[in-house]
């Protein structure tokens, strides 16, 4: 009950940050795109397809890697933003490093995303993949996906894992930890 | 702390629950359900005694995916229906996390939709593990034969999610005119982003 009054709150929240963003927008839009992204939201976004994307996820540096894929639509995902926050605090010195994927619509990324980033103050690196051929690139990130978000890749060079499921920080922890070392 | 052990317990089976990968593969035979259509009525496809098959949506009101979907899941069924392969939308979310997804909140948006397939709720939560749907939308096309429904096509409906216009390939369709033309269904399997099925 806790929590779906917390949800509806959030959702209430939500709802309300679009409608002012919305304002904004409207506002912002009489002047140029570039004062939208830099002035209003202040947030540089990098968009990739699944080729741009694809060495992000095989880099060969020695780094942990943990790669998160979600959406802002998305309130499991949303719900564990906060773990990757303080997995990337807690680990920056470890050579940690986390990278969430955002799959936000485009006709949202000024709308939704960058006031997104923004509001909570993301610290993690977000890009946003734009490839609609899903098809071609989800088994290309892992075999095994259904396609369903959140999911998660944890992965230092040659060594990788997969999950398709939500985590608590804990559980996050417990995964990460392996890779350590 | 029995308590404890007893929700310790059920998070490791929700945790997987959806981190396997079960349900039905191509070739299985789909068991048939008996489920509450928004009419109120129970639907069943046994219900449907001239359909040749079915085409099987697990979708809801609040994924941004399926809602993208919606227009073109009403157009399969105006396309299909006719030539005997209707639509069947399940509704496979628990309504208590999302409220949006309640009976009625599927009704009026199959009325707003102008949904002119059953809309089917799974209350229970015992129709789309079976199937081994984890997301929306998802598809399952299946084909009536003497054994039974079997699974022709487990997947996403085009290859492109976003735009209509710009689909290059509608896998739905594709297998549906395959089995009508009595063929092989050629891509049996595809993969496409959706929401998570929330348990």
């Amino acid at each position: 009950m806790k929590f779906n009054t917390l949800l509806i709150l959030l959702l209430l929240c939500l709802s309300c940050k679009s409608k002012n963003n919305k304002a904004e927008t409207a506002l912002a839009e009489t002047w140029q795109t570039e004062f939208v992204v830099h002035k209003d939201f202040g947030v540089d976004l990098k968009v990739y397809d699944f080729n741009g994307l694809e060495p992000l996820l095989n880099k060969k540096d020695g780094k942990v890697h943990v790669v998160n894929f979600w959406a802002t639509w998305c309130a499991p995902c949303v719900k564990e933003l906060p773990y990757f926050e303080q997995l990337r605090e807690a680990y920056a010195d470890k050579n940690v490093e986390v990278l969430l994927v955002s799959l936000d619509f485009p006709h949202q990324y000024d709308t939704k995303l960058k006031p997104f980033i923004k509001n909570r103050k993301i610290q993690s690196e977000v890009v946003a993949l734009d490839d609609a051929d899903m098809n071609t690139w989800i088994p290309k990130v892992n075999e095994s996906w259904s396609g369903s978000i959140p999911a998660t890749i944890i992965y230092k060079d040659d060594e990788r894992q997969f999950f398709e499921q939500s985590f608590t920080f804990e559980e996050l922890e417990k995964q990460v930890k392996p890779f350590l070392n | 702390m029995p308590l404890v052990l007893v929700v310790l317990a059920i998070s490791a089976f929700t945790v997987n629950k959806t981190t396997v990968n079960s349900g039905y593969k191509i070739g299985d035979i789909a068991e048939d359900f008996s489920l509450e259509n928004i009419d109120g009525k129970m639907v069943s496809l046994s219900d449907y005694k001239d359909a040749k098959g079915f085409i099987v949506t697990f979708t809801c009101n609040t994924c941004p995916f399926a809602v993208a979907y919606e227009d073109r899941i009403v157009a399969l069924d105006k396309k299909y229906a006719s030539k005997g392969y209707p639509v069947i939308a399940i509704m496979p979310n628990n309504t208590d996390i999302k409220p949006g997804d309640n009976l009625d909140a599927m009704k009026e948006r199959a009325e707003s939709k102008g949904f002119t397939f059953p809309y089917l709720i799974d209350s229970e939560q015992t129709v789309f593990p079976k199937y081994g749907a984890t997301k929306t939308p998802h598809m399952f096309v299946l084909q009536k034969t003497k054994k039974g429904n079997v699974v022709k096509y487990i997947g996403a409906i085009d290859d492109n999610y976003k735009d209509a216009e710009a689909v290059t390939t509608k896998y739905v369709e594709d297998a549906v005119d395959a089995l009508l033309a009595g063929k092989e269904v050629e891509q049996k399997e595809t993969k496409a982003i959706g929401c998570s099925i929330k348990v």
